[in-house]
């Protein structure tokens, strides 16, 4: 049992050794500008005083190092910097906003996941017969799509005149729980269709993988019914990759929200960094880069770290 | 519309669609040499539909100013005017006849795309296949300098790096042909890995064969299939986000025609029921699954992959 934890242990701490680099490449990445970013703010007119000036009261007199462990340990402490556009904190410009994206994120998954695991048993279940192929064509051509394609189609049939659903999810005020399902119904639904397919056909690869091995047949030749043998047998050895194939998924929902969130004028994370660049106002893009990339390297390493435990063979050990 | 015909018309497209991957399948084969139709006759309807679809677009973009009726930019009537005789699509926002800009956009968006698709493999196969040549500490660099690259995510890193250097069509090329590059190398590496553990590669070395002859001509020749398979699907990739970036109104700028930014300028005729501004986006989806179903038959030959 000591043997897996250790693996675990491991895993975590490669994973924040992953974020660190992140981060340092995120601040970096500053690094690459012609000038600085005091030239930056103040435009090509300024005088070299005001450059001067500006340069000591941001610290960027200071050598890198001194200045990134500044920067990540008020990052640590919440305290993102100020927007450029319009000299407001960052934290508060994101703040809102990622709980706006997580729940678009969790809404959507709260679909797809269910709905595409279920979806990917029956596959495997009724392999090569024709709602087989007609899930794998679908899977080809979904992941063919670009996400602007399925939202829009969505507000054609959904949201245009018979107006089921309001093709804008832009809201001010807080929205009753209710309400915000229905407000934001169509971008979790373009979000479901862009990752659905996909979990649905790793799904089917992983169970159809484990069918061709022995004790699989031998619960058949025992007379189990196919569904039995599928979900008592099959699927909690396809555990591991399931459950990879679902956060990697997830992962792409954090970064999908983008586009869809424009698409649907949502107040998310997504259009605050599309607006940022735009203006090129780097502390925000910073910020909200480093929390989609932080999101993608944790939920990466939860699935690295929960595949490890769901599999029997290094839980029970020899 | 209600569900059910909606649904009709959509089995209808799949039935023509195959036809016509069938006829063409059949003039392919009588025209082609017996080698490749020996090939060709492999190909299933879905494949040989992909293949008639991607030589469209070729056409389109090399004849763009021969087929559209109208120029790129020019204002040739109202603001989003009804499908008529004259403008067989309408226009679009500014009074520009959208079937000649989505013609045009064939050569912008698929050129760019292809561009940076080339960019991107150039540099990531030939660090792909130095570093499994080389190995030691240039494959332990380039290796290490690539995971960190690819821990975070594509879009959001294009979004960082094109706010450093600025949105420009040249500076989008760039940054997406690095992001793509480190998972072009990640294969090449993979590839040539296995190659350069042969016998043969053990006696080039030995004869005393430049770096340069061991990769062009020893290991590339044997890497070749999983590369040319995988430019498929990378140029699919990189198509998707130069039209995702655009439609953002970071790609492509105006007036440059581009699905991506089409889809955004006349997307409020979507909430009126009129379908125009769905067939810039169509067009790209059209065309990644085109190419997908090619890719996927010619992975299938090549793996011999039965399931």
């Amino acid at each position: 049992m000591s043997h897996i934890w250790s693996m675990v242990f491991q895993r975590l701490a490669l994973g924040f050794l992953t974020l660190f680099i992140v981060s340092l490449i995120i601040f970096g990445a500053t690094e690459l500008l012609p000038g600085d970013f005091a030239q930056e703010i103040l435009g090509q007119s300024a005088t070299p005083e005001t450059v001067a000036a500006l340069r000591e009261k941001l610290g960027l007199d200071q050598p890198m190092y001194i200045r990134y462990f500044g920067w990540l340990s008020d990052i640590l402490r919440g305290d993102f910097g100020e927007s450029l556009a319009n000299g407001q904190p960052v934290a508060d410009l994101i703040g809102r906003r990622l709980g706006n994206t997580l729940s678009l994120a969790l809404y959507a998954a709260a679909i797809a996941v269910p709905l595409s695991l279920g979806l990917g048993i029956l596959a495997a279940l009724f392999r090569n017969s024709f709602f087989d192929r007609f899930a794998n064509a679908s899977a080809l051509t979904s992941i063919s799509f670009p996400e602007f394609f399925v939202a829009y189609i969505l507000i054609f049939l959904l949201a245009g005149r018979e107006g089921l659903f309001p093709s804008i999810s832009s809201f001010r005020t807080d929205p009753s729980f209710t309400e915000y399902l229905h407000r934001a119904f169509l971008p979790a639904l373009t979000l479901t269709l862009v990752v659905t397919a996909h979990m649905m056909r790793m799904t089917r690869a992983a169970i159809i993988n484990l069918l061709a091995s022995p004790y699989i047949e031998m619960a058949r030749l025992k007379g189990m019914k196919p569904m039995r043998v599928i979900v008592k047998h099959a699927l909690p050895n396809a555990l591991a990759p399931i459950i990879n194939v679902v956060a990697l998924n997830l992962a792409y929902l954090i970064t999908g929200v983008v586009v869809v969130e424009v698409v649907f004028v949502y107040p998310g994370l997504g259009q605050l960094m599309v607006d940022s660049v735009a203006a090129r106002d780097m502390p925000v893009v910073q910020g909200v880069a480093l929390i989609f990339a932080a999101a993608y390297v944790l939920l990466n390493l939860t699935a690295d770290v929960l595949a490890t435990l769901s599999n029997p063979r290094l839980v029970h050990g020899r | 519309m209600g569900f059910f015909t909606g649904l009709f018309w959509l089995a209808v497209a799949i039935i023509a669609a195959m036809a016509a991957g069938w006829v063409f399948r059949q003039a392919a084969i009588a025209v082609s040499p017996k080698g490749v139709a020996k090939e060709l006759r492999t190909a299933p309807l879905t494949a040989s539909f992909g293949m008639l679809m991607i030589i469209l677009y070729i056409l389109a973009a090399f004849f763009a100013p021969v087929i559209a009726p109208f120029s790129e930019t020019e204002i040739v009537g109202r603001e989003y005017q009804a499908w008529d005789n004259v403008h067989l699509l309408g226009t679009d926002n500014l009074g520009r006849d959208m079937m000649s800009r989505l013609i045009y956009a064939a050569r912008n968006t698929v050129g760019i795309a292809f561009i940076t698709t080339a960019l991107a493999f150039l540099l990531g196969s030939v660090l792909g296949l130095l570093a499994a040549v080389v190995g030691g500490w240039v494959d332990q660099l380039l290796s290490r300098a690539v995971d960190v690259l690819m821990a975070i995510p594509a879009l959001i890193f294009a979004l960082l790096l094109l706010t450093i250097i600025g949105t420009s069509v040249i500076n989008m090329i760039l940054v997406i042909a690095l992001i793509d590059s480190t998972r072009v190398f990640r294969l090449a590496r993979a590839v040539a890995m296995n190659i350069v553990v042969m016998d043969y590669v053990e006696a080039a070395r030995l004869r005393g064969e430049s770096l340069w002859r061991l990769i062009t001509r020893e290991i590339l020749p044997n890497a070749m299939a999983p590369l040319v398979a995988e430019f498929g699907l990378r140029f699919c990739f990189v198509f998707l986000t130069i039209s995702a970036l655009s439609f953002l109104g970071l790609g492509i700028q105006p007036p440059t025609a581009d699905w991506g930014s089409m889809v955004k300028d006349n997307a409020t005729l979507i909430s009126f029921g009129d379908i125009t501004p769905l067939l810039p986006a169509g067009a790209i989806a059209l065309l990644t699954v085109s190419v997908n179903f090619v890719v996927d038959w010619q992975l299938h030959r090549a793996s011999g992959l039965k399931e």
